[in-house]
C-alpha cells in the first residue's frame, strides 16, 4: 500500500529544452509531427488498419451501386436468398450452424455459411455484413452532418461573439437539454422507415450540441491571439482569417471529438434499432439483429455474437482513433522518454 | 446571488418552452394518434374516431395544440399541474411519480459505485502514467465504452444470473475456477502496487495464494449457500478498513486518528448482538436511519477522547469508518436473510432474477425478504450500468488528476517536504475532485434519463419504459410529461454544477464583481 504513492514517473523532470525534445521537432511542418506522434500510437495505429480492413471487407463482400456503377460483391448469398439449413456438422436439434473455423485444418476458412444461418435459413454473414454496412453508413453521416454544423455555429458564435453568439448558444441549449436518445426515439420511429440514410441525416442534426460549444470555446480564445492580431493588421477579411489562421488551429480539438462524436453515434444507432426506433425490417442494422436474435442466445448463441462484436470492433477502432489524434494533436503531451531515448542521449552527450 | 440564481431559472423556463414546443410538434407531425382506429374493422369505428378526434383535440393543428397542452402545465403556478390524460385515461402525473422513485433505484447504486471504482482506478493510473495498469486501464476504458448495453445485459443474464443460480445448487467451486481467479487477482495487485523486479513478483505470489486459499476455504465451508460474516469476519474487515482510511484520510502517522477509528470498530463490535436483535425486531427505513445517525454521532464523540488538538481529519476518519462498519451490519443481516429467502416457494432456489424490480410472489411484510428482494434485482443491471458509466469516470479522472499532478502548487508541495500522501491526498486529490463533481451532478440527471435501454432490456417498470410506450402508442401527453420531467432534471442539474463550481472552486466567480 505505501508505495502506491511513491513517484514512479519521471516525465516532469526533464528538462523541455533537452535534446530529445528538440530532435522531435527539429525541421518538422506540424502536419509531419501530428502524423509522426499518430504513428506511435500502437492502439491508434493497429485500430486503423483493423477498421480499414474492416470496412474493405465489408462493403466488398455483398456489393453496392453507386450511380448506377455497380459491382455485385463476392459472397455467393443476398440477404433475401433462402437457402436450406445445413445440417452436416451441426447437432440435429440445431441446423444451420456456423462454418467459420480458424483453426488450420481441413474446415479452415469461412465455409459455406461462416456466420450459420438463422431459423429460416438465411445466410447469417450476409445479415452480418448488410447490418454492418448500414451501421458504417450511419456513423459516417452523422459524423459528417453533425461535424459540419457543430464546426459552423460554433464557428461563428466564436468568432462573431456578440447577439449571434447569444442567439446561437441559446439555440445549442435547446437541443443539449433534450437528450439525444429521447428526440432520437422521436424522429427515428417515424422517420426510420424512410431509409438509414435520412434516420442519419435527422440523428446528426440532433447531436452537434456539445462539438459546436467546444469550437466555439476554442474559437474564442484563439481570436484573441496575437497572429489573429496580425493578421486582421495585415487586412486580411474575416472569411481569411477564419480559414486560413483560426480554423487550423482548432483543427485538433474538431477531429478529435469528430472522432468521439462517431464512436458515439454507431452505438446510438445500435441502441435506437434495439428499441425499434431506428431502422426497420425488412432493411437490416446491428442493433436490429441484436434486438431480434437475443431470445434465440441459448440456442443460436451465433446469432447473437457476431452483431455485437462487429460493433464492438468499430466502436473500440474509432474510440482508439480518437485518443491517437488526442495525443497527436495535443501540443502539451509529451512523449514518454524511454530507456532507448536515454541511452541514444547519453551517447551523444558522450560524443560531444 | 439571488439574482443570478433567479435570472438563470427565468432562463430555464424559456429553454423548457422551446424545447418542448420542438418535441411537441416533432412528434406531432410525425406520428398519427388514429392509426391503430383507422384500420380496425370495428363497425362503430367512425364514432371513436371522432371522440378521439375530440378527447386528443386532432382538430387544432399541432403547433396551436401545443398552447393547449401548455395551459395544463401553467397551472404549475397555482399549485396543480395538469400533465393530461394517457391514452388508457389515467393522469399523465400519477404515472411518473411511480415510475420516479423504480428508475432512481435502478440508477442511484451502480451511479455511487461507477464514481468510486471508476475514480480509484483513474487516479491510480495517471499515479503509475505508461506503467502497464496504465495501458490495461485504458484499453479496459476503450473496451466498456463501446459495449452496447442490451448485448452485455444479454451475455450477463446468461453467463452471470443462470450460471450463477447453477452453481448455487452446490455451491463449490471448480479448481480451475480458482486458479484462475487467483491469478486473475495476482496480476492486478501486482500492477497496482509495482515496484522493483522482486517485488512485484513477491507481491504477485502473495496475492495469488491468499485468493486462492480464500477462495478454498470458501468453497469447502460451504460459503456460497450459506453465506453470513459473524462477529469474526466483521472485526477483521472492519479493522483492516479502519486502517486503509486511517493511511489514506490522515496518515498512519496520526496515532489519534488510527485509535479513533480502531475504537470505532470495536464499539461497533461490543454492540454486535444488541443491533442484531434489534435489526431482526424492529427493521424498517426510518429505525434504519437513526439507527445510522447515532453511529455517526458516536463516531464524532470517540475522537474527543483521543485528541484535544486538530480534531477534524481525525473525526472525518472515525465517520468514515462507522459508515463502513454500519454497511457491514446490513450485509450481514442480508447475507442471513439469505437461506429463508432463497427457499421460499417464490424464488425455488435460484435466487438472481433476468428481469423486472421486484418479485410480486415473495410474502409481503418481511422488511430484510423486500430488501434481499431488491438487491437481487438490482445485481444485473448495475453491473451492467456500472460496466458502461465507469470507463467514462476513469478516463475522465486520470486526464484531470495529470493535469493537476502537473500543477505549480504540487511542486510546491513537494519542495516543502511534504510526504507523497500528503501531497496526492491533500492536494491533489482534492483539486481533482472539483471538476470531476460538477460532471457527476450532470451525468447523473442525464443518465436518469438515458436509463431507457437498461429499464428496456431488464423489463424495470421506470421512466424509460414510459418513455418507450409513450413513443409506440404515439401517447403525446405522456411522452410529454416523461420528457418535461427529464428535461427539468438535466437543466437544473447544470445550473447545480455551475452554482458547485464556485463554490469549491473560489478562483471561478458565476456573479460578476460588483
Amino acid at each position: 500500500m505505501a508505495s502506491l504513492f511513491k513517484r514512479r514517473s519521471k516525465l516532469v523532470e526533464v528538462d523541455p529544452e533537452s535534446d530529445i525534445f528538440n530532435k522531435e521537432t527539429e525541421g518538422l511542418s506540424q502536419g509531419q509531427i501530428v502524423m509522426k506522434r499518430f504513428f506511435r500510437h500502437r492502439g491508434a495505429l493497429i485500430s486503423m488498419v483493423v477498421l480499414f480492413t474492416l470496412i474493405v471487407f465489408v462493403f466488398s463482400a455483398l456489393g453496392f451501386k453507386v450511380f448506377g456503377v455497380g459491382y455485385g460483391g463476392w459472397w455467393k448469398y443476398k440477404i433475401t436468398d433462402l437457402p436450406t439449413l445445413r445440417t452436416e456438422g451441426c447437432s440435429i436439434e440445431l441446423p444451420g450452424c456456423p462454418t467459420l473455423s480458424l483453426i488450420p485444418g481441413k474446415h479452415f476458412g469461412l465455409g459455406d455459411h461462416p456466420f450459420g444461418q438463422d431459423d429460416l435459413g438465411r445466410d447469417y454473414f450476409s445479415l452480418v455484413m448488410r447490418g454492418a454496412e448500414r451501421s458504417i453508413e450511419v456513423m459516417v453521416v452523422i459524423g459528417l452532418v453533425a461535424g459540419f454544423l457543430g464546426i459552423v455555429v460554433g464557428a461563428i458564435a466564436g468568432f462573431y461573439r456578440g447577439t449571434r453568439d447569444a442567439a446561437l448558444m441559446r439555440l445549442v441549449d435547446f437541443i443539449i437539454t433534450i437528450p439525444v436518445i429521447v428526440l432520437g426515439s422521436v424522429l427515428g420511429y417515424h422517420f426510420g422507415s424512410k431509409g438509414v440514410l435520412f434516420l442519419a441525416l435527422f440523428l446528426g442534426l440532433v447531436t452537434w450540441g456539445g462539438l459546436s460549444r467546444l469550437v466555439r470555446g476554442d474559437f474564442l480564445t484563439l481570436r484573441e491571439r496575437e497572429f489573429v492580431d496580425a493578421a486582421r493588421v495585415a487586412g486580411a477579411s474575416n472569411r481569411r482569417i477564419i480559414f486560413k489562421h483560426i480554423l487550423p488551429n482548432a483543427i485538433g480539438v474538431i477531429i478529435v471529438n469528430v472522432t468521439l462524436l462517431m464512436s458515439g453515434a454507431i452505438l446510438l444507432e445500435a441502441a435506437l434499432s434495439y428499441l425499434g426506433f431506428g431502422v426497420v425490417p425488412p432493411d437490416v442494422s446491428l442493433g436490429l439483429l441484436i434486438s431480434q436474435y437475443q431470445d434465440s442466445f441459448t440456442t443460436r448463441p451465433w446469432l447473437f455474437w457476431y452483431p455485437g462484436l462487429i460493433i464492438i470492433i468499430v466502436a473500440l477502432s474509432v474510440n482508439f482513433i480518437g485518443d491517437g489524434l488526442r495525443d497527436a494533436f495535443d501540443p502539451r503531451q509529451r512523449r514518454r522518454i524511454s530507456r532507448k531515448d536515454r541511452a541514444a542521449e547519453r551517447q551523444t552527450a558522450v560524443k560531444k | 446571488m439571488i439574482a443570478y440564481i433567479s435570472r438563470r431559472i427565468a432562463a430555464m423556463f424559456v429553454i423548457l418552452f422551446g424545447s418542448s414546443f420542438l418535441i411537441y410538434n416533432a412528434a406531432a407531425y410525425a406520428g398519427d394518434p388514429t392509426e391503430g382506429l383507422r384500420s380496425s374493422t370495428n363497425p362503430q369505428v367512425h364514432q371513436k374516431l371522432i371522440a378521439l378526434i375530440r378527447e386528443l383535440h386532432l382538430n387544432v393543428p399541432p403547433p396551436a395544440r401545443y398552447f393547449i397542452w401548455l395551459k395544463g402545465i401553467g397551472k404549475v403556478f397555482t399549485g396543480h399541474i395538469d400533465l393530461g390524460l394517457t391514452r388508457d385515461h389515467s393522469p399523465v402525473s400519477t404515472a411518473i411519480s411511480n415510475a420516479i422513485p423504480i428508475t432512481i433505484r435502478l440508477i442511484l447504486l451502480s451511479f455511487i459505485l461507477a464514481v468510486i471504482f471508476g475514480l480509484g482506478i483513474g487516479i491510480v493510473s495517471a499515479l503509475r502514467q505508461y506503467s502497464r495498469f496504465d495501458y490495461a486501464m485504458t484499453f479496459f476504458a476503450f473496451l466498456m465504452y463501446s459495449l452496447p448495453i442490451f448485448w452485455v445485459a444479454v451475455l450477463l443474464k446468461e453467463y452471470l444470473a443462470i450460471s450463477f443460480n447453477n452453481f448455487l445448487l452446490n455451491g463449490k467451486i471448480a479448481p480451475l475456477w480458482i486458479l484462475s481467479a487467483s491469478a486473475v487477482s495476482g496480476f492486478f495487485w501486482a500492477a497496482v502496487i509495482s515496484g522493483s523486479r522482486k517485488r512485484v513478483f513477491s507481491i504477485f505470489g502473495f496475492a495469488t495464494a491468499a485468493t486462492a486459499l480464500f477462495l478454498t476455504y470458501l468453497s469447502l465451508s460451504k460459503w456460497f449457500t450459506h453465506p453470513g460474516l459473524g462477529p469474526i469476519m466483521m472485526f477483521i474487515l472492519g479493522l483492516g478498513f479502519a486502517v486503509a482510511v486511517t493511511y489514506l484520510s490522515t496518515g498512519i502517522g496520526n496515532k489519534a486518528a488510527l485509535r479513533s477509528s480502531v475504537t470505532v470498530v470495536v464499539i461497533g463490535l461490543v454492540l454486535y448482538f444488541p443491533v442484531e436483535y434489534f435489526l431482526k425486531r424492529y427493521a424498517n427505513l426510518l429505525t434504519i436511519l437513526i439507527m445510522a445517525l447515532i453511529t455517526v454521532a458516536i463516531a464524532t464523540g470517540v475522537p474527543y477522547y483521543f485528541t484535544k488538538i486538530d480534531r477534524r481529519p481525525v473525526i472525518r476518519t472515525s465517520i468514515i469508518t462507522s459508515i463502513f462498519v454500519g454497511i457491514l451490519f446490513i450485509i450481514d443481516k442480508l447475507m442471513k436473510t439469505w437461506v429463508p429467502y432463497i427457499n421460499t416457494d417464490a424464488i425455488h432456489q435460484r435466487p438472481i432474477p433476468t428481469i423486472s424490480e421486484a418479485n410480486s410472489l415473495l410474502p409481503s411484510g418481511n422488511f430484510w425478504f423486500s430488501s434481499l428482494d431488491t438487491v437481487v434485482h438490482l445485481v444485473l443491471p448495475t453491473i451492467a450500468l456500472i460496466l458502461i458509466t465507469m470507463a467514462g469516470y476513469v478516463r475522465y479522472s486520470r486526464g484531470t488528476m495529470l493535469e493537476v499532478m502537473n500543477q505549480d502548487y504540487i511542486r510546491t508541495a513537494r519542495a516543502k517536504g511534504l510526504s507523497e500522501r500528503t501531497v496526492i491526498m491533500r492536494h491533489a486529490f482534492r483539486n481533482t475532485l472539483i471538476p470531476i463533481t460538477t460532471i457527476l451532478v450532470v451525468d447523473f440527471a442525464s443518465i436518469m434519463s438515458g436509463a431507457i435501454i437498461t429499464e428496456n432490456v431488464f423489463a424495470w417498470h421506470g421512466m424509460g419504459t414510459l418513455f418507450n410506450q409513450a413513443v409506440h402508442n404515439q401517447d403525446l401527453n405522456l411522452l410529454m410529461g416523461v420528457f418535461l420531467f427529464t428535461a427539468s432534471l438535466v437543466i437544473l442539474a447544470n445550473l447545480a454544477a455551475d452554482l458547485l463550481y464556485s463554490a469549491l472552486d473560489p478562483r471561478i466567480r458565476v456573479v460578476g464583481k460588483k
